[in-house]
């Protein structure tokens, strides 16, 4: 019963997913379901594959075996159409930062006008209404992430992925990130983001996903996964994180 | 030495005093290697794109292919194109040997492996870059081309650049198919090749002095190009 009404409600699941290489499995997810409202963190250390994972959420690798399901059917281009992502590294267009929204714009065929106070409106959700003219190439580091984050949110996703997105950036640029994300969740878009750093996961998620060598170990609240790890994985994890 | 001094000043003269010889020479040299270049473009980006961004069976001979081709030497070139264009050839029909078209035939030969080269070269290092997010926003294959292109713009001008610089300095195979003819087919290169065979530095004095100007004012473009693109961390490498 539970899997029917989880898999109807707006939910992202992971079924059976694997991802191999040379025989070896790189991600082997057995039973992931996504459908909470507010932010879900993936946390794990470096190769637990946690990017493998949103690339298959979001449509851009296809698994070895298994399936990525939304809403109760396989993902498909109309729910990919309603999904956005930030890579950890941003790929901004060499255009300047108003044209590299204009290009999203431009797509879901909107008039002139219509862009222009989308653009004037979304520069000023990430804070760049100044650097409007600017080459996007020679944004800082933040201000690069924030632009991609605005570009991704000019989608109007349901769904955005955010892989590492402050991983390069110093506290007060992750700060500003971070509530970029959090006033997107609060608008309803949901976000599933990865992060390596565990203090970020305590001041956003909702859920935690815990992951290593390519594998879930744990998923559940926030608070219960951070707090009460229930994995020695999750333990061990936390305590080599708080130690740094 | 008193009579090279004597030549410098006249070629000097020639250059200064605009003679109408000299510069209908200079004028006609851009107009072949303009055209030329510009028809490569149109040949060759497309076909370099294409071959950055679409997998189908042949691809990899016709880069091999493309490569061999920018390596081959002018000489050839303009052989290849005289026999395809001397009377008895499959194009003799059309007359051309012996003028500015056949001229700028020879070059189109030469230049457009540079520029497919070049250009497939620029758009699958930055399809790389993009593939990922490019997806990630919806655009298809086919219709990330036209953003590739654009984005790569500035390198995609250096390598017109580059064309245009080997095109306006090649004198082996322009001089056979256009056969260097006086008020009609002589350019810079083959003009001071001849010249100076006769001994009349002057004449190619001044054309060399143009032509060294011409090859320094593109690679100050390109330098400044590439200027640009650093600054606005536009750089491909
Ligand atoms: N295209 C690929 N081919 C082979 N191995 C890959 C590929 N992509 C990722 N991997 C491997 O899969 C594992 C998980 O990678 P990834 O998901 O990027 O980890 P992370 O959790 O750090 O994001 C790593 O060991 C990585 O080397
Ligand atoms: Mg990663």
């Amino acid at each position: 019963m539970r899997d029917l009404v989880s898999d109807m409600t707006n939910c992202l699941r992971a079924r059976d997913l694997q991802v191999r290489s040379n025989g070896k499995a790189l991600l082997d997810v057995h039973d992931l379901t996504l459908d909470g409202p507010g932010p879900t963190l993936i946390l794990g250390p470096n190769g637990a594959g946690k990017s493998l994972l949103l690339r298959c959420l979001h449509g851009l690798i296809s698994p070895d075996r298994g399936q990525v399901v939304q809403d109760g059917t396989p993902l498909n281009a109309y729910h990919k159409a309603r999904q956005a992502m930030v890579f950890q590294r941003p790929v901004l267009l060499r255009r300047s930062v108003a044209a590299n929204l204009d290009f999203v714009l431009k797509r879901q065929n909107m008039s002139r006008t219509g862009r222009k106070d989308r653009i004037v409106e979304l520069l000023t959700e990430g804070g760049l209404e100044d650097k409007s003219r600017q080459s996007a190439r020679s944004l800082s580091g933040g201000e690069a992430q924030r632009l991609a984050i605005l570009r991704a949110l000019a989608l109007n996703p349901e769904t955005l992925f955010l892989d590492e997105p402050t991983s390069a950036l110093d506290p007060s640029a992750t700060q500003m990130i971070e509530r970029m994300v959090l006033r997107a969740s609060s608008r309803g878009v949901r976000i599933v983001m990865v992060t390596h750093d565990i203090g970020q996961a305590r001041r956003l998620a909702a859920d935690v996903v815990m992951m290593q060598g390519g594998h879930v170990v744990e998923h559940g609240p926030a608070k219960q996964v951070l707090d009460v790890p229930g994995s020695e994985a999750s333990r061990r994890y936390l305590a080599g994180g708080l130690v740094t | 030495m008193q009579n090279f001094a004597a030549e410098f000043n006249s070629a000097l003269a020639l250059i200064l005093e605009g003679d109408s010889e000299l510069w209908a020479i200079v004028l006609l040299s851009l107009q072949v290697s303009v055209f030329a270049v510009l028809i490569s473009a149109v040949i060759g980006m497309p076909i370099g794109a294409a071959l950055a961004v679409a997998r189908f069976p042949g691809r990899r001979m016709m880069i091999v292919l493309m490569n061999a081709l920018m390596g081959f030497p002018p000489v050839v070139v303009g052989l290849l194109v005289y026999l395809m264009l001397s009377r008895s050839g499959p194009l003799g029909i059309l007359e051309l040997l012996y003028t500015p078209t056949a001229m700028i035939i020879a070059q189109v030969v030469l230049v457009t492996p540079i520029i497919a080269a070049l250009t497939r070269q620029v758009i699958e290092m930055l399809a790389e870059e993009y593939s990922e997010q490019l997806r990630s926003l919806g655009v298809s294959r086919l219709a990330s081309v036209p953003v590739l292109l654009w984005d790569a713009r500035l390198a995609l001008i250096t390598a017109l650049l580059a064309g245009f610089g080997r095109a306006i300095a090649e004198v082996g195979a322009v001089i056979i198919v256009g056969g260097n003819i006086n008020h009609v087919t002589r350019v810079m290169t083959t003009t001071i090749a001849l010249e100076t065979s006769k001994g009349n530095l002057a004449l190619a004095l001044a054309l060399g002095a143009i032509l060294i100007g011409i090859a320094v004012a593109v690679n100050a473009i390109v330098s400044a190009l590439s200027l640009r693109a650093e600054q606005e961390g536009l750089r491909h490498a």
